[in-house]
């Protein structure tokens, strides 16, 4: 059975995706569908065991060989995303059931499609993160680009049908440009394996054709995983999503970009080329600096606080594009364990948000006077995320900073370690903002609603409390990440 | 027990009575007594350390480990033992003063205030027995954040504009140069640690270390070295007993206390003497002396003449150790303990003001020490000692401190000190003078009724009063406890 794991990794949210269809509305059904994601984390911590301990895992899909069948290959990097994207998967699994049933644009007979939808965007970032053939890539590319613009879209919000639609042209350009550079690779190559790739690609890589599929691939990533300034379509697709969806996207989807990008320009092209010949990291560092600046500065003046934090998301992959642009070990290790700690923290803060708008209705500053109060639990989780956004020691943020501060020391990058310091400090502008009106505003005449449910804060403070423990047990977000980017520079045991 | 078993419970008992507090909400009785339960044990937990730590023993625990190489350590050596003792004495004495005075004045969300107590004193006790650079730095924050909802906590407008400063100056300055500095610090010399005789020695040279010293020294805004004073002002919104443990002992010490830390255990004063690194800060800090003394004196609200008083007083432990001398060191940290007494003294005379009378200006209190003799008279005692005028605390440190400039053979900072000397006389001795002796504003009766605050506000400042005139006669032995930790 063990050796199965890694195709069911895939396979498993793939069957109950149709089933959660077949289902009534009600209770059942997310129960199969909160019983699947849980089973995901399950085979993701078991995988990353196994991996830990014996190292990287070959499986020929179908008992077909690679390079001619599809492999699934996980080592240290994929291992530990899939933990992290499972996590957040089940975590935002149980906050969604309330959401779904009181506030999203959907009948009630329609409900059991959120789970069919939310599952298969799970399946395909699973698989992208699970298989070790490029081609696959972009088929579990699509089936979660393709789900998250449905999920995006049922937000109560009427605008979230334009954001959806927004994102569908962008995603689908990104995508586009992905299956071009896959493509040309091929026709170079002959072959879809990863590891077959990374075998041939030296050879033809002073053509025009390789460098060009690099380029292809390096707007297309980047358009997936919103670096400034192809950042555009998610603001608006995180503001008006439901809460559950902002939550499980914001974590997930751009950080599995995020992987891809990693995985295409350090095992596919090797760092050599990547940074070596085709010096990527001199296109990559204004970018994320720019990247960073500019969204932490535009979050501060948005009244909606969802769109806020949207910004502060793009920051935030700034600071992981920043963390690969060092290309050093302590640089990647910053960018991969923000990758996790960011998924901490920015699901803590959307699911608050939700609970806010679960009892609001709105979430733009304004309404959010006096919440502090109302709503204690809610707005403790809130604080305990922003803390964990600033970088503040104790919380998961603060282990990212370190390491991302460390990395551009060690280059002797002066400026930069003070800008990604000076931007936390905008950070802080934008969270205390809300921490202010919630707490020092009085809260408007005739608003007497209580505290959100239990099935909403037990989710949030789940994640709240894990980033106050990752803060201080750095095994996996510090130790683990580590061992990842060593794994993917090629050094190192 | 030995006192690697007990080193822990330091942090966790005040951390547990925080959580005994909460839990205690609509039962008041059961609340204070938690909070005066908690600070007795720590007080007898820090007390039994002691011992050790004066014969020479250096107890270590490490917590947890962040990055290899990188613990979360607590290690307790004379300076960090020095700091405990004092924030764990006064910890309970300014209990008793909380509930006399919060319940005195009817102030709201008393729950809250007891719990942020409390883990501000676990933070600072954490940054006392920091092992390293990043477990002190940890606890710093956590200090700050801590003390915001304490700062804060009229909930006002104006409670929020300094709140606002209050944060924005400290966690600037930590995030911005502090941590910064901590990293690079990493980065050259591989470990943390605190370390007799520094770690930087050979790691750093060039006008770098200069650069360096001025992260460090910017980056503890705690220090309210200027210009990075402004928090400090602006934190007096706060209840009285707030200003008085924390923003006169714990958190302003916590700043002076990591200087001397990261000057003597990690820059090293051989270090800073043999590259004259530090000759900037001592001006700098006589600067701080001077003007914020000056500024004092034009203050009439009494807490605000106290907070720069404060900024002023804190000059000195950053000029002690800027003068990279044995003597100069011991100075300072003496400050820190002389200081804290007195200070605490005079900001506990200023709360029972204005819980008995209602009066917050200086130019109010005309003959109200008629009424309120023993508030008066302490006042007194902590100003004298504050000045530097035996047979009092504060005499000693200022003494060690001249001493220290003199073995530097600064003549100018020795003339600072004086001229400061002076200026407190100017500042704090008007309060008294003019409760005992000027003409109470209403001038009809001649015999005035006793009317002094509570009594759990009176009890408390006679006794850090009667403890100042008691650490005259103690200086030997915090001499003696002090005394190595300049010796590698």
């Amino acid at each position: 059975m063990t050796e199965h794991l890694p195709a069911l990794q895939v396979v498993v949210p793939l069957i109950a995706a149709p089933l959660c269809a077949l289902l009534r509305p009600g209770r059942a059904v997310w129960l199969l569908a909160m019983a699947t994601c849980a089973l995901c984390l399950l085979i993701a911590a078991l995988l990353l065991d196994q991996v830990l301990a014996r190292g990287v895992i070959s499986y020929a899909m179908g008992g077909w060989p690679a390079p001619w069948g599809i492999e699934y290959r996980v080592d240290v990097a994929n291992a530990y995303m899939l933990l992290v994207v499972a996590t957040i998967g089940a975590v935002v699994m149980a906050f969604a059931r309330t959401v779904v049933e009181q506030r999203i644009r959907l009948p009630a007979s329609k409900q059991p499609w959120f789970y069919t939808t939310y599952l298969l965007c799970l399946t395909g970032l699973l698989g992208m993160i699970v298989t070790g053939d490029a081609f696959n890539v972009f088929v579990f590319l699509e089936i979660s680009s393709l789900s998250s613009y449905v999920l995006i879209s049922i937000g109560r919000d009427r605008r979230a049908l334009t954001a959806a639609y927004q994102y569908l042209i962008m995603g689908t350009i990104g995508a586009t440009f992905i299956l071009i550079g896959i493509g040309f690779l091929y026709v170079m190559t002959g072959t879809l394996n990863m590891a077959d790739l990374t075998a041939r690609l030296p050879a033809v890589a002073d053509t025009r054709t390789v460098r060009a599929a690099f380029a292809f691939l390096t707007i297309g990533i980047s358009l997936k995983l919103a670096l400034f300034p192809l950042h555009l379509w998610l603001p608006n697709a995180y503001a008006y999503a439901p809460s559950a969806v902002t939550a499980f996207l914001a974590a997930t989807a751009t950080k599995v970009a995020i992987y891809v990008l990693l995985r295409f320009f350090f095992t596919i092209f090797g760092a050599q080329f990547s940074f070596g010949t085709m010096r990527l990291d001199v296109i990559l560092l204004p970018l994320a600096l720019a990247g960073i600046f500019s969204a932490s500065v535009v979050a501060i003046f948005q009244t909606n606080v969802k769109r806020m934090l949207a910004y502060s998301s793009v920051a935030q992959i700034g600071y992981m594009i920043l963390g690969i642009s060092l290309v050093s070990v302590t640089g990647l290790t910053a960018a991969i364990s923000h990758l996790f700690n960011h998924a901490l923290m920015k699901g803590t803060l959307f699911m608050a948000l939700g609970c806010v708008s679960f009892r609001i209705g709105a979430v733009s500053l304004d309404r959010l006077a006096g919440v502090g109060r109302i709503m204690p639990w809610t707005m403790g989780a809130f604080v305990i995320g922003g803390l964990s956004l600033i970088g503040v020691p104790l919380t998961a943020g603060f282990v990212s900073k370190w390491y991302l501060i460390l990395g551009a020391l060690e280059r002797g990058w002066w400026p930069v370690a003070l800008l990604v310091l000076l931007t936390s400090l905008l950070a802080v502008v934008y969270i205390w903002r809300v921490v202010e009106t919630a707490y020092f505003q009085p809260a408007p005449e005739g608003r007497a609603t209580g505290e959100a449910p239990l099935a909403l804060l037990a989710p949030t403070w789940t994640l709240a409390l894990a980033n106050l423990y990752f803060g201080l047990d750095t095994s996996l977000n510090a130790g683990v990440a580590r061992r990842a980017a060593e794994a993917l520079l090629g050094v190192g045991p | 027990m030995n006192s690697e078993t007990i080193l822990p419970l330091a942090l966790f008992i005040p951390l547990a009575s925080a959580c005994f507090i909460a839990l205690n909400d609509g039962r008041p009785d059961w609340r204070e007594g938690a909070t005066l339960l908690g600070s007795l044990l720590l007080l007898g937990v820090v007390l039994s350390l002691l011992p050790a730590v004066a014969a020479g023993a250096r107890p270590t625990v490490d917590l947890l480990e962040f990055a290899p190489g990188l613990p979360l350590r607590l290690s307790v050596e004379p300076l960090g033992m020095t700091f405990a003792a004092v924030a764990a004495l006064l910890w309970p004495l300014n209990s008793l003063y909380s509930i006399g005075y919060m319940r005195g004045n009817q102030e709201q969300h008393q729950t809250r205030f007891y719990v942020c107590f409390a883990i501000a004193i676990a933070s600072a006790i954490g940054i006392a027995f920091a092992g390293n650079l990043l477990t002190l730095f940890i606890f710093y924050e956590a200090l700050t954040l801590s003390t915001y909802p304490l700062v804060t906590h009229k909930g006002t407008e104006e409670a929020k504009q300094a709140g606002r400063l209050y944060l924005g100056i400290l966690i600037g300055t930590s995030i911005g140069f502090l941590l910064l500095a901590i990293v690079w610090t990493w980065a050259v010399a591989g470990t943390l640690e605190f370390a007799p005789g520094g770690i930087l020695a050979g790691k750093v040279d060039g006008p770098l270390v200069n650069v360096l010293l001025a992260l460090y020294m910017f980056g503890i805004g705690k220090a309210a070295l200027m210009p990075f004073h402004r928090w400090l002002p602006a934190a007096m919104v706060a209840p009285t007993p707030v200003s008085a443990l924390l923003h006169a002992v714990a958190v302003v010490k916590a700043g002076v206390f990591s200087v001397l830390k990261v000057i003597v255990y990690i820059f090293g004063i051989d270090f800073l003497k043999d590259t004259g690194a530090s000759n900037w800060l001592m001006w700098v800090a006589a600067l701080t002396v001077l003007l914020a003394s000056f500024v004092a004196l034009t203050k009439d609200n009494l807490k605000a003449r106290l907070a720069y008083s404060t900024v002023s007083q804190l000059g000195y432990v950053v000029l002690g150790a800027a003068l990279a001398t044995s003597m100069g060191v011991i100075g300072g940290s003496m400050q820190i303990v002389m200081h804290a007494f007195g200070k605490i003294t005079l900001f506990f005379c200023a709360g029972a003001i204005y819980t008995a009378a209602h009066k917050t200006e200086v130019s109010q209190l005309d003959g109200l020490g008629r009424a309120m003799p023993f508030t008066f008279g302490a006042f007194l005692i902590g100003a004298l000692s504050i000045i530097g005028l035996p047979p009092l605390g504060g005499s000693w440190s200022k003494w060690y401190l001249l001493v220290g400039a003199a073995d530097a053979e600064q003549w100018a900072l020795m003339a600072v000190l004086l001229l400061s000397s002076l200026l407190n006389v100017a500042y704090l001795l008007p309060v008294p003078a003019r409760g005992f002796f000027a003409a109470a504003p209403a001038g009809g009766a001649a015999q005035i009724p006793i009317r002094e605050a509570p009594l759990a506000c009176v009890v408390p400042l006679c006794l850090t009063a009667l403890g100042c005139l008691w650490l005259f006669f103690q200086a030997d032995s915090l001499y003696a406890l002090l005394a190595p930790i300049t010796v590698r």
